[in-house]
């Protein structure tokens, strides 16, 4: 390399110089753009491997378990960065996610030493932590010897780190001092409206501002566009129909799944008067301006309508919106972005969160070695690769998020995504009780919602009975 | 004596051929003994878990609850709700399908080009893996772009929800089932039927028997062991079904078709509840030998009173 754009590339590197300054620099020099790309990840590799022996488990193998996800896919396409830099070995298994949490529960419930990290939701380690099947990652984050001194942990969003650390006591809060740290934040979702700009100007609504305003403008939407309906909602009969778009509403209204008695018992807090009164909202507006068949629908069919043109906006994941609006959808390029706060007393959105986290599995016979990918795989370098060439959004660390290039990019293909990622981020957390029986009730709060919205089982009826079977549920698995 | 004796020598072979012959017995057995072996090993850790409680994510809280697990579903109507969606899942569906199938090889009992042609192609549904099945007519049900669900509107079904609806969702999964296994049944008996002595049916042609009477008085009794293996092998299958209901609607809307298969999968590898998941397979397992007993009692009666000995 000649000696002025080393010079360029260590200045990026030393954080003297802008993406755009050293991209500029380089094109003076007659770099291209693509070269110059390819320059920056070998420096980067190259600073990375300076100070920390990222080669001592070299000619060892890890194996992954994975989600067919985009983040998945990123990694893979960056992976031989990590093979060439380390010299371990990765070799994977990738599997669609109608059965992955499946074949994560069988492998690590049968001790099985084939997998050393993978995929996981912060919900799920609320189940594999106490299990003892997955390790606590303090020991090697807080470990200089086991983590590189670029790493910064503390450049993860402190709400993501807290929420993939439990203390393993059902109801207590996440994120504790005692806490254990029983996955790496990888990548995440909030909350929030996606919709059809389109659509929406044909109509002549704008963006809602509360919940009123969503049944009302998913109505209008429904009434005025043809072949499509209003909003876009998680319906099947799974705990994954609660966790966007309905708890993230609910939270805002001030409302809770459980609640923690001074004894730590917890007890069911969905039957007040204010959560009856946000389900009815929410049943209404499935039943007025939700898909037909919404007790069948997963992230998959809300994904797919909005792209196809058949919904004009979705509550749920913004990534979700994000996907929906490149690729080959029918409205690519049509969708626009905006935070959202149900509650017109509240100040602020409350966007429940899904985090893609990594986590080790404690049958793991190469630790150390899987440690290196997953500090390198959750880093700033391949964070910043997989936000820029990729699609792994959304980041989960504050320097990439406020990497040029990345949010130069939403901006100009993604309108509103930035804004409303900024204006939602602040109160992005997981807003369940963390507890062992999380999967039991939650689908059974979806199967009650499923009542509701067919009309089988009145709000106030359907949730004093919700909360009468979780209360006896809670009190045989000895936490109520 | 020495090893060199010709004529013990001569004996050597034989004296191994009779070890041979006295262990052969047991050799022969010896796969099925394992087999059984097999089958015992997993069937008593799920009758061990099922008297334990269990639970993977509470593993400090393991210990034996005896009968508790099994005592908890006399008071829990979820389990009420699961005894009930099984039951009558199995009961339409094999009435249903022993009704078509039966009607369906009535009309091919006769052996031509054409009713051959049509039996095996009657026949590929069956070779539909079911939850492929449901996944076709998931979307053949689509309210957007399902052609079912086209149809439907074309006769004035505007709001018709298959699937998706509490009061049509078990209709739908019926339909998929018999969809799939109507072919089973109708194979069994088309072939009791081609196999039935020709005799007392040509006998009663000669008399002018009506075709009613035929049917009452010799078709069906002569074809009743044929209609009880086919019940008892549908019934079985059908009160343990899993694949259909679980790729159409996950046990839903609410808990109208939460049968036990599918809540025994979502107690395990939901709520990683062992304990109440291996109860819940134990009582299915009852059921189920409940009820092949009794069809299994009825088939060695028939048999019995065929050949002349009861």
């Amino acid at each position: 390399m000649y000696e002025k754009e080393k010079g360029l590339i260590d200045a990026f590197i030393r954080g003297d110089l802008s993406r755009r300054g050293l991209l500029r620099g380089l094109a003076a020099t007659g770099v291209s753009a693509s070269a110059a790309s390819a320059l920056v990840n070998m420096a980067q590799s190259r600073a990375l491997a300076a100070d920390f022996d990222w080669k001592k488990h070299s000619g060892t193998g890890v194996k992954l378990l994975l989600n067919k996800h985009p983040y998945a896919d990123a990694m893979i396409a960056n992976i031989e960065t990590f093979k060439a830099m380390t010299g371990i070995d990765v070799s994977y298994d990738v599997f669609p996610e109608d059965v992955y949490f499946d074949k994560v529960t069988a492998a690590l419930a049968s001790g099985s030493t084939e997998y050393d990290a993978f995929m996981t939701g912060a919900y799920m380690t609320w189940t594999y932590g106490p299990a003892g099947w997955t390790v606590d990652l303090n020991e090697y984050i807080m470990d200089p010897a086991k983590t590189a001194p670029g790493y910064n942990w503390d450049d993860v969003l402190p709400g993501l780190r807290a929420s993939t650390a439990w203390n393993g006591v059902p109801g207590s809060a996440l994120g504790t001092e005692d806490a254990k740290q029983w996955c790496i934040p990888w990548g995440y979702e909030l909350n929030s409206l996606t919709y059809n700009r389109r659509m929406f100007d044909q109509a002549g609504v704008t963006p809602p501002e509360n919940m009123e305003g969503l049944m009302e403008a998913a109505a209008k939407l429904g009434r005025d566009i043809p072949n499509a309906y209003g909003v876009g909602v998680r319906g099947s009969r799974s705990w994954a129909t609660i966790h966007p778009g309905f708890l993230s509403a609910y939270a805002n209204f001030g409302q809770k799944d459980l609640n923690v008695g001074a004894d730590g018992k917890l007890s069911a807090a969905m039957n007040t008067a204010e959560s009856k009164a946000f389900h009815a909202q929410w049943v209404k507006m499935i039943q007025d301006s939700g898909p037909r068949d919404w007790s069948t629908y997963t992230w998959y069919q809300v994904g797919t309508d909005l792209g196809a043109g058949a919904s004009a906006m979705i509550y749920d994941a913004d990534i979700l919106g994000y996907f929906m609006n490149g690729g080959d959808n029918a409205e690519a390029g049509n969708l626009g972005f905006a935070a959202f706060t149900p509650n017109p007393a509240a100040s602020a959105p409350t966007p429940n969160v899904w985090i893609w986290s990594l986590a080790m599995s404690t049958f793991s016979t190469k630790k150390d070695a899987a440690w290196y990918f997953m500090q390198w795989a959750s880093g700033v370098e391949h964070g910043t690769f997989g936000a820029t060439k990729m699609d792994f959004v959304n980041p989960v660390r504050k320097s990439v998020w406020s990497n040029e290039d990345f949010r130069n990019r939403l901006e100009a293909s993604y309108p509103g995504y930035v804004a409303q990622h900024d204006a939602s981020a602040p109160g992005a957390t997981i807003y369940f009780t963390a507890q062992p029986l999380f999967f039991d009730l939650t689908t059974e709060w979806a199967a009650t919602l499923q009542q509701m919205v067919a009309g089988q089982a009145p709000v106030d009826e359907g949730l004093d009975q919700l909360a009468a079977s979780v209360d006896r549920q809670l009190k045989e698995a000895g936490l109520g | 004596m020495t090893a060199a004796d010709p004529d013990l020598q001569s004996f050597a072979p034989r004296r191994r051929f009779r070890v041979g012959a006295r262990w052969l017995p047991y050799l022969l057995s010896l796969p099925a003994l394992l087999v059984c072996i097999g089958i015992l090993i997993p069937f008593g850790t799920a009758v061990f878990y099922s008297l334990q409680r269990y639970r993977l994510s509470q593993p400090w809280a393991r210990q034996m609850n005896w009968g508790e697990n099994y005592l908890n579903f006399m008071s829990d109507p979820a389990f009420w709700n699961t005894l009930q969606v099984s039951l009558t899942y199995a009961g339409l569906t094999v009435s249903l399908e022993l009704l078509l199938g039966l009607g369906i090889a009535m009309l091919l009992r006769e052996s031509n080009r054409l009713n051959n042609a049509i039996s095996v192609m009657l026949l590929l549904p069956l070779m539909t893996a079911p939850a492929l099945a449901a996944l076709m007519w998931k979307l053949m049900t689509n309210p957007n772009f399902g052609v079912l669900s086209y149809g439907a509107r074309l006769i004035g079904l505007e709001e018709f929800k298959w699937a998706s609806d509490p009061s049509t969702a078990m209709l739908t999964v019926v339909i998929v089932d018999i969809w799939v296994y109507t072919p089973f049944i109708m194979i069994l008996l088309l072939a009791g039927l081609r196999s039935l002595p020709k005799q007392p049916f040509e006998a009663a042609a000669l008399d002018g028997v009506p075709p009613l009477f035929v049917f009452w008085r010799i078709t069906l009794p002569m074809l009743t062991p044929y209609i009880l293996t086919a019940t008892l092998f549908r019934l079985l299958e059908s009160i343990q079904q899993f694949d259909i209901i679980y790729a159409m609607t996950q046990g839903g809307p609410g808990d109208t078709l939460t049968v036990f298969q599918v809540e025994a999968y979502l107690n395990f590898f939901q709520s990683t509840n062992v304990g109440r998941s291996a109860a819940l397979l134990m009582i299915l397992w009852a059921i189920t030998y409940f009820l092949s007993s009794i069809f299994i009692k009825n088939w060695l009666r028939l048999r019995e009173r065929a050949r002349g000995d009861a």
